[in-house]
């Protein structure tokens, strides 16, 4: 079933290896980078709208307290 | 009759924050067996290309990321549509969240046509009529980025995104029919819904990984959308219950 006959058959894909590795190197890339940016920014930004509430609240008990 | 507004409560950002994050490991899990299955189809089984030789290989990026680039595009102007037409939150963070992925599959399109390009026409680039509508594409998606971040109000920004989203959409059709409308370099389609010019193993690895890019595309879509809610929704109750919980 497999159509290569070997490993080394397979990386060079008949000639036409940089341009298909070329391929599908970026888009692995890209789709490993990706979400790996989306799961960062989303830390970031649950970790300061989390400060800005507490400033938020403190201020509001500041406030209140006078 | 309560029922029937039932459907309404999803396109709150409250009620669709939770489903979404549920549904994120599917589709994650989905797009990885779906591009296993035609990675090995597509790059293992299949036959050589009598024309191409192993360099057809390319396809298998190519066309899904191509038609992942039209169809993200549509989606979002689809969802400005509805933004300018009901004023809905959610839809112009639908819109935003998808922006990014869109202009990384108009780039992969564009980067695997290249790499196609240089050993079969001989050239990297041609200002052919397929692949210069496909970067005015992804141009557009840089475009709406670059104008939804220039404006402080998000509302606005939805607005004037939403109407730059509903006038580029006349270039979807150029794209896809302009290997008929013009005698262009590009080759005709692939993939026919009545006869197809493949041997079956290459069409159903190229359908797998279309499914695998569509795929991963809900599922980035979605952990982005997610991120954007907390963000837009912040001085709400729902978000401030959130953060002020453990969930993250």
């Amino acid at each position: 079933m497999i159509h290569w006959n070997s490993f080394s058959d397979f990386l060079a894909m008949g000639g036409y290896g940089f341009y298909v590795w070329g391929s599908f190197g970026v888009t692995v890339l890209i789709m490993t980078v990706e979400p790996i940016m989306v799961a960062r920014n989303r830390k970031t930004t649950i970790t300061r709208l989390k400060r800005q509430m507490r400033a938020e609240t403190r201020a509001e008990n500041r406030n209140t307290a006078e | 009759m309560k029922d029937r507004f039932n459907l309404y409560r999803f396109a709150s950002p409250a009620t669709f924050y939770p489903l979404a994050g549920a549904m994120i490991p599917y589709f994650a899990a989905i797009s990885v067996v779906f591009g296993l299955a035609g990675l090995y189809l597509g790059m293992l089984v299949a036959p050589t290309d009598f024309q191409q030789g192993e360099g057809y290989r390319i396809i298998f990026i190519h066309v899904p990321a191509s038609w992942m680039s039209m169809f993200i595009y549509l989606v979002m102007a689809f969802w400005a549509a509805i933004g300018l037409a009901f004023n809905t939150r959610l839809s112009g963070m639908m819109a935003q969240a998808l922006a990014p992925t869109g202009a990384l599959m108009a780039f992969l399109s564009l980067w695997t046509g290249a790499l196609w390009g240089k050993p079969m026409w001989g050239a990297w680039w041609v200002w052919d009529a397929r692949l210069t509508s496909e970067l005015i594409l992804l141009f557009l998606y840089i475009g709406y980025m670059a104008l939804t971040a220039a404006i402080d109000d998000a509302r606005r920004a939805d607005k004037a995104g939403g109407l730059l989203l509903l006038v580029g959409v006349v270039n979807i059709p150029i794209i896809y029919f302009s290997v008929k409308w013009w005698n262009t370099l590009h080759q005709g389609s692939s993939v026919n819904l009545t006869k197809s010019s493949m041997a079956e193993t290459m069409l159903w690895g190229m359908l797998m990984m279309a499914m695998c890019f569509w795929m991963y595309s809900i599922a980035v879509a979605f952990m982005r959308v997610r991120t954007i809610m907390l963000e837009r929704e912040r001085n709400t109750d729902w978000v401030k219950a959130l953060l002020a919980g453990d969930e993250k």
